[in-house]
């Protein structure tokens, strides 16, 4: 009696104590989720909070006595002639009678404090309107870099002010009325690469990625897609074909860097291709994603139900034709989603492609498959390095115009997959 | 002509040799009374010719294209005058650069050599030369043979078989390319490695414990000799990676397990497609937040608290390699826990276990074998990876376990060694061919044992 009671007893009063081992384990998962979450969020608040300056710029509006007689210019038609001439100091007699107390004695301060590239700006606009010369003009132009970090980070100690109380105390004023401005940063989306931060864009990168990408797709697509259909349909059950299988899951795994090593070995010095090109990178991510994109075809193929192939055959379709006409039309939807996946994959890829030599600072933007190109990620690495906190925050600006790349690739795998994948 | 637009044309003209194909065959067979005299249908005497002119017009453009830059280059260094022939590959590649840039006009020919000028005109002439006759050859490759196909084409002609044969071959070449990659590799690496070894030995490589791989560039030079030991490397890749595994493996494994085991329909299917984002984000953006958001945070942290720690610390990358990685692991245990049987969860259930115990006393022990295959494959992502550990982790070769020193890592070193300008035959650039070896040779390793591991797995419970 005693015994049976005791036993029942011990489970009973074992009882809390696994049930709280039950609630431990669960909070364990929970808290697991809340870790990898937490990460996700820190790093787009990071990265976020860091580079959303990076989308705006700041510009100094102010009235330009284009005098001809100041910039030794009488003719802007004159090719020669706006090469010698002198544009920096009409913008900086401007600015000079913007700032309530400066003299010309302070013109060095004052000439710090306008974008060096505006004098370019102000040649152009000349160039391309003659007719301005001898006229006051009110025109814009981006500020000095410094200008824009004291403007954009004054109060934050990260970032250093090169300013001096004096420049300061004139930009705060120039601030008030409005003279000195924020607004979107257009100078970002309009230009390729800079060694001044305010005048760097981030076209030039991501011409160089949608060239590379075209190349990638066209190559990568087409030969994984047929890869898949040969694995899948035609290949006899042999030694041969498993070791084609062994070797396309082995490459999947492969780290990328070694896929530079080859593009460097093989497209570079062995083929003499020119290095940091489109093509070649294109080959290279190519190669990198082909296994990504034969496995999920694979499966794709797979998923298409027997039904169908005998279906074709017994109408007297050939093997070809069961696969060409109604098992690849079928599998298309998921061979789509799983190259969008892929190439989402290379589109983020920077490792092989600094070694065959895309890290090249490149100020053009590329204008053809064999012109010197950058790419998004890339872009970002390089600009990361820099010193300058300003370039920081072009890239962090950077990261998430690859990001929204990124998202919207596989927000559109995604949607495809629910909308056209069929379920039998 | 471009290459492009060539490869465009190339393309309409297999178009137009479908369209005659096409033509022909009805022609052919309306004075018999019709396309049922053909053998095969329209379409494939159609697509049979357009394959015929298509095919040998590809692999000639292909061919050209990837050997033309050599060729041109021999030829430029061999017309150069005898004084100037570079004695060393190396010398020849900064020639050549040179020369490149004359021609393209980035460097004013005044300012070199008259040689230099002439080779830099040669090598222009040369280049347009050799696009002409590119597109000449494709072009007549193409009509050539587009014409060869259409004239072969008889009522009697199976042209469907052979359009199909031709297919299955295309199909399987594009299936062996996986193999050409792999031998590609192997080759491309294996060579530059042999030639490390005949500069530097095998031992010193494998065994030495001293990394320092700059090399005088002047005889005179006092420079150090250049270490290639590789120990400090490995380790240090082994330290990142280990930092990196004790973030992912608990957290991923965790997560995998409340996700399939506790989790509602509704929270799994909005946690998970969040999990996947962190794999989906490209690693120079891990790179970026390693080294600007956490690196400077641990060195804070860890000022505070009275101890010295590295701005590029170990520790940093580890971290943010482990939250990389932290998705590869969850949905790779995810898989292998939902493939052990119900039956097991059920029976242990039956018994009176609760959840937690039937996960870890039944369920996990299960899929351990799947588990350790899906951490191999970790391990193996975490020692490739690269651009976390080139932006976060630092260049110095230290000896240590100490995860708040600056250790540097395989992958670090080979970006080091091959960017920027580089001659290809000392012993800097070779080495880090002998590195990308040693990376190839030991995930092949992990990847190998680790798929399978997960294969046997899954032919237990299958």
């Amino acid at each position: 009696m005693t015994d049976q009671r005791s036993q029942a007893e011990i489970v009973r009063q074992s009882l809390k104590r696994r049930y709280r081992k039950e609630r431990r384990f669960r909070a364990y998962g929970i808290m697991a989720i809340a870790i990898a979450l937490g990460a996700l969020i820190i790093l787009f608040t990071d990265i976020i909070g860091k580079g959303y300056t990076g989308f705006v710029k700041t510009t100094i509006t102010m009235d330009v006595q284009l005098d001809g007689g100041m910039m030794y210019l009488d003719d802007p038609t004159d090719e020669r002639q706006i090469k010698m001439a002198d544009f920096v100091e009409p913008l900086v007699q401007a600015l000079i009678k913007e700032i309530p107390g400066a003299t010309e004695e302070d013109r060095k301060q004052v000439r710090e404090l306008i974008n060096p590239y505006a004098s370019v700006t102000l040649r152009d606009a000349l160039k391309n309107n003659p007719e301005w010369l001898n006229t006051t003009r009110t025109l814009t132009f981006l500020t000095h870099t410094d200008v824009d970090v004291y403007v954009k980070h004054a109060g934050d100690g990260a970032y250093s002010i090169k300013l001096n109380e004096q420049q300061r105390a004139w930009v705060d004023d120039l601030l008030e009325r409005n003279v000195v401005d924020t607004s979107f940063n257009n100078v970002f989306f309009s230009g390729g690469d800079s060694r001044d931060p305010s005048k760097a864009g981030i076209v030039g990168a991501i011409v160089g990625s949608l060239l590379t990408m075209f190349v990638t797709l066209i190559l990568s697509f087409p030969i994984g897609v047929a890869a898949a259909i040969y694995l899948e349909e035609f290949a006899p059950q042999n030694r041969f074909t498993d070791f084609i299988e062994v070797n396309i899951n082995n490459l999947a795994a492969v780290p990328s860097i070694i896929f530079g090593l080859l593009g460097l070995a093989v497209f570079i010095n062995l083929f003499g291709m020119p290095r940091s090109v489109p093509v070649v990178g294109g080959l290279v991510l190519s190669l990198m994603t082909l296994p990504t994109i034969i496995i999920s075809g694979r499966a794709a193929i797979k998923s298409v139900p027997p039904s169908i192939r005998e279906a074709a055959e017994g109408i007297g379709a050939s093997k070809m034709q069961v696969v060409l006409h109604h098992v690849l039309p079928l599998a298309m939807p998921g061979m789509l989603t799983g190259s969008i996946i892929g190439m989402a994959q290379a589109l983020g890829e920077t490792a092989p492609l600094l070694l065959i030599g895309m890290v090249a600072f490149i100020v053009d933007v590329p204008d053809g498959f064999f012109d010197s190109a950058t790419v998004l990620p890339v872009q970002v690495f390089l600009w990361a390095g820099s010193p300058e906190l300003a370039f920081i925050e072009r890239a962090s600006a950077a990261i998430m115009v690859l990001l929204t790349f990124l998202i919207s690739m596989n927000a559109l795998a995604i949607w495809m997959r629910k909308r056209l994948e069929r379920r039998w | 002509m471009q290459p492009a637009n060539l490869l465009l044309l190339t393309l309409v003209m297999a178009i137009v040799a479908y369209g005659l194909g096409y033509a022909r065959s009805r022609s052919l067979a309306m004075p018999m009374g019709g396309i049922r005299h053909l053998k095969s249908l329209p379409f494939y005497y159609g697509a049979r010719a357009a394959l015929w002119s298509g095919i040998p017009a590809l692999l000639v453009l292909a061919c050209w294209m990837a050997f033309q830059g050599k060729v041109i280059q021999l030829i430029v260094i061999g017309g150069l005058p005898e004084g100037l022939i570079p004695p060393t590959d190396g010398e020849a590649s900064l020639l050549l650069s040179k020369i490149s840039n004359v021609a393209s006009g980035a460097l004013p020919s005044g300012f070199v050599e008259a040689p230099i000028a002439e080779a830099a005109e040669r090598l222009k002439a040369l280049r347009s030369q050799s696009q002409f006759l590119m597109s000449a050859l494709v072009i007549s490759v193409a009509v050539l043979a587009g014409f060869l196909g259409w004239l072969r084409i008889r009522p009697r002609l199976n042209a469907r078989a052979q359009v199909e044969a031709i297919l299955k071959w295309l199909f399987f070449s594009c299936a062996a390319l996986a193999i050409l990659t792999t031998v590609g590799i192997i080759f491309s690496v294996a060579f530059e490695t042999f030639r490390f070894f005949e500069k530097v030995p095998f031992t010193d490589f494998i065994f030495g414990s001293h990394w320092s791989p700059q090399t005088a560039l002047r005889a005179d030079q006092v420079a150090s000799q250049g270490a290639f030991g590789m120990i400090p490397l490995f380790t240090g890749t082994l330290l990142i990676s280990a930092i990196a595994m004790i973030v992912a493996v608990p957290v991923g494994l965790l997560s995998a397990i409340y996700l399939s085991e506790y989790a509602g329909k509704k929270v799994r299917g909005v946690v998970k497609p969040l999990l996947e984002m962190l794999a989906g984000i490209p690693t120079v953006v891990y790179g970026f937040f390693a080294a600007l958001t956490v690196a400077p945070f641990i060195s804070d942290v860890a000022a505070t608290l009275g101890i010295e720690a590295s701005s590029q610390s170990a520790l940093a990358a580890g971290a943010v390699m482990g939250i990389m990685i932290i998705p590869f692991v969850s949905s790779l245990s995810d898989d292998v826990i939902n493939a052990v049987p119900q039956a097991m969860r059920d029976g242990s259930l039956a018994l009176g276990a609760t959840q937690s115990e039937t996960m870890k006393k039944v369920i996990f022990p299960a899929a351990l074998p799947g588990i350790m295959g899906g951490i191999l494959l970790a391990v193996s992502r975490a020692i490739g990876e690269t651009m976390i550990v080139v932006m976060a982790a630092g260049l110095a070769a230290n000896l240590t376990a100490n995860p708040l020193e600056t250790v540097t890592t395989v992958t670090v070193q080979i970006v080091t060694l091959l960017t920027g300008d580089q001659e290809f035959d000392s012993a800097k650039t070779l080495a880090a061919f002998a590195l990308g070896a040693m990376l190839f040779l030991s995930t092949l390793l992990l990847n190998v044992v680790a798929l399978k591991i997960v294969r046997k797995y899954r032919e237990q419970y299958d």
